[in-house]
């Protein structure tokens, strides 16, 4: 829920382009979303595309009720939010097991990576262990060029196949947030 | 628990229900679920067994997918609490095609009737309002009820959010199906869509 000091690198990023790329080529219609600065780029581009419905919440267990519903109705849907925001979801995971629904949600990676900030550090932590004893497969892209081909696997496996996937952007990925005075 | 001049859950929701043509019903975790399965089964209910705090969003995830179709979210008092923020994020979209309908007998029923904050200080129709979901009204009579069932169908002129003060008495429980993966099947199907 916070912002990064942009860097030149970060602005021109061209990881999120590929990201939002995948998401079109999904017939991905609906993006429920708790802002954060590493989902930003992607967050813009998905306000601006006509066929994509960005929704956002008030906390991330919303998100996954609402995926539920866009299924029901016959819309794919994807899930923005930071590491934190996992644990706000954990009794809602349950969905994802009762319906068998093609949930996905993209996780940007806190606590970890040279973190500044210790609040971030227990949740962070725990991030991959919430989603695997809820019976969410977890993949990870540490590389921006690894992240293409991780969220489209990602995306394949949980629109083709039903399998619950969360993809974990690490924070070496999105660069470690820069605290300033 | 019976107080006088309260509605009957059952008879609200029949109410609601009785000609609900093409729309898609949510009802919340616990005695709405079984109110609506009590007015009869149908292949668009969609019945919750957990994920207290859901129902809202669920129905706004069905509302923004089928924005031709009515959806209707049932649910009661202590639900709605628990998922008060979606009323924010309803309020936000504004999806002209969904009603919710909180069915308050400020108890929470299903667990031995404690007190819910419905029967204290908390105004959910205010609370709905301040979302942004201006189209939100407490309801004291089967005749209101009838008129915002015919409201319902109005696709364009939601979201619209009504609270309906009922009596508490626990009613006879009507087990709808718990198989969430046969409801969404069901659902799914009535609109056209396969399985993978």
């Amino acid at each position: 829920m916070d912002a990064r000091t942009e860097t030149a690198s970060e602005s021109l990023a061209s990881w999120p382009e590929e990201i939002f790329a995948i998401l079109k080529r999904f017939d991905v219609r609906q993006v429920p979303y708790v802002p954060d600065a590493g989902h930003s780029q992607l967050i813009d581009r998905v306000l601006g595309e006509p066929s994509m419905r960005a929704v956002p919440l008030t906390t991330e267990e919303e998100g996954v009720a609402l995926l539920v519903g866009a299924w029901a109705g016959g819309q794919r849907g994807v899930l923005l939010m930071q590491s934190s925001g996992v644990g706000n979801c954990v009794n809602m995971l349950s969905l994802t097991q009762i319906f068998r629904f093609p949930f996905l949600t993209l996780v940007t990676m806190r606590g970890e990576w040279g973190e500044f900030n210790p609040w971030q550090v227990p949740m962070g932590s725990a991030t991959a262990g919430v989603f695997e004893l809820s019976g969410i497969k977890v993949l990870r892209a540490n590389h921006p060029e690894e992240v293409r081909e991780v969220v489209e696997a990602a995306a394949g496996q949980a629109y083709n196949a039903c399998t619950p996937t969360a993809v974990l952007l690490s924070q070496r990925l999105i660069g470690a947030k820069v605290f300033t005075k | 628990m019976s107080k006088a001049n309260l509605l009957n859950r059952r008879s609200v929701v029949g109410s609601l229900l009785a000609d609900r043509k093409e729309a898609i019903v949510v009802g919340g975790l616990g005695a709405s679920t079984y109110d609506i399965a009590a007015a009869g089964d149908h292949d668009r209910n969609f019945y919750l067994w957990g994920a207290m705090g859901g129902a809202v969003m669920i129905g706004l995830g069905m509302a923004l997918a089928q924005p031709d179709l009515p959806v209707v979210v049932i649910t009661g008092d202590g639900e709605m609490l628990m998922g008060m923020g979606s009323l924010a994020t309803v309020g936000l979209q504004k999806p002209g095609n969904l009603s919710i309908i909180v069915l308050d007998n400020e108890v929470y029923g299903e667990t031995g009737g404690q007190a819910s904050h419905t029967g204290a200080n908390v105004d959910l129709v205010a609370v709905a309002q301040a979302c942004g979901v201006t189209d939100a009204h407490a309801l004291a009579t089967l005749a209101e009820i009838e008129a915002f069932a015919a409201s319902m169908q109005d696709i364009s002129s939601g979201p619209r959010f009504a609270s309906v003060k009922i009596d508490a008495a626990n009613l006879e429980r009507v087990l709808s199906s718990r198989d969430g993966q046969y409801t969404v099947t069901r659902i799914r199907g009535s609109l056209g869509f396969g399985p993978i």
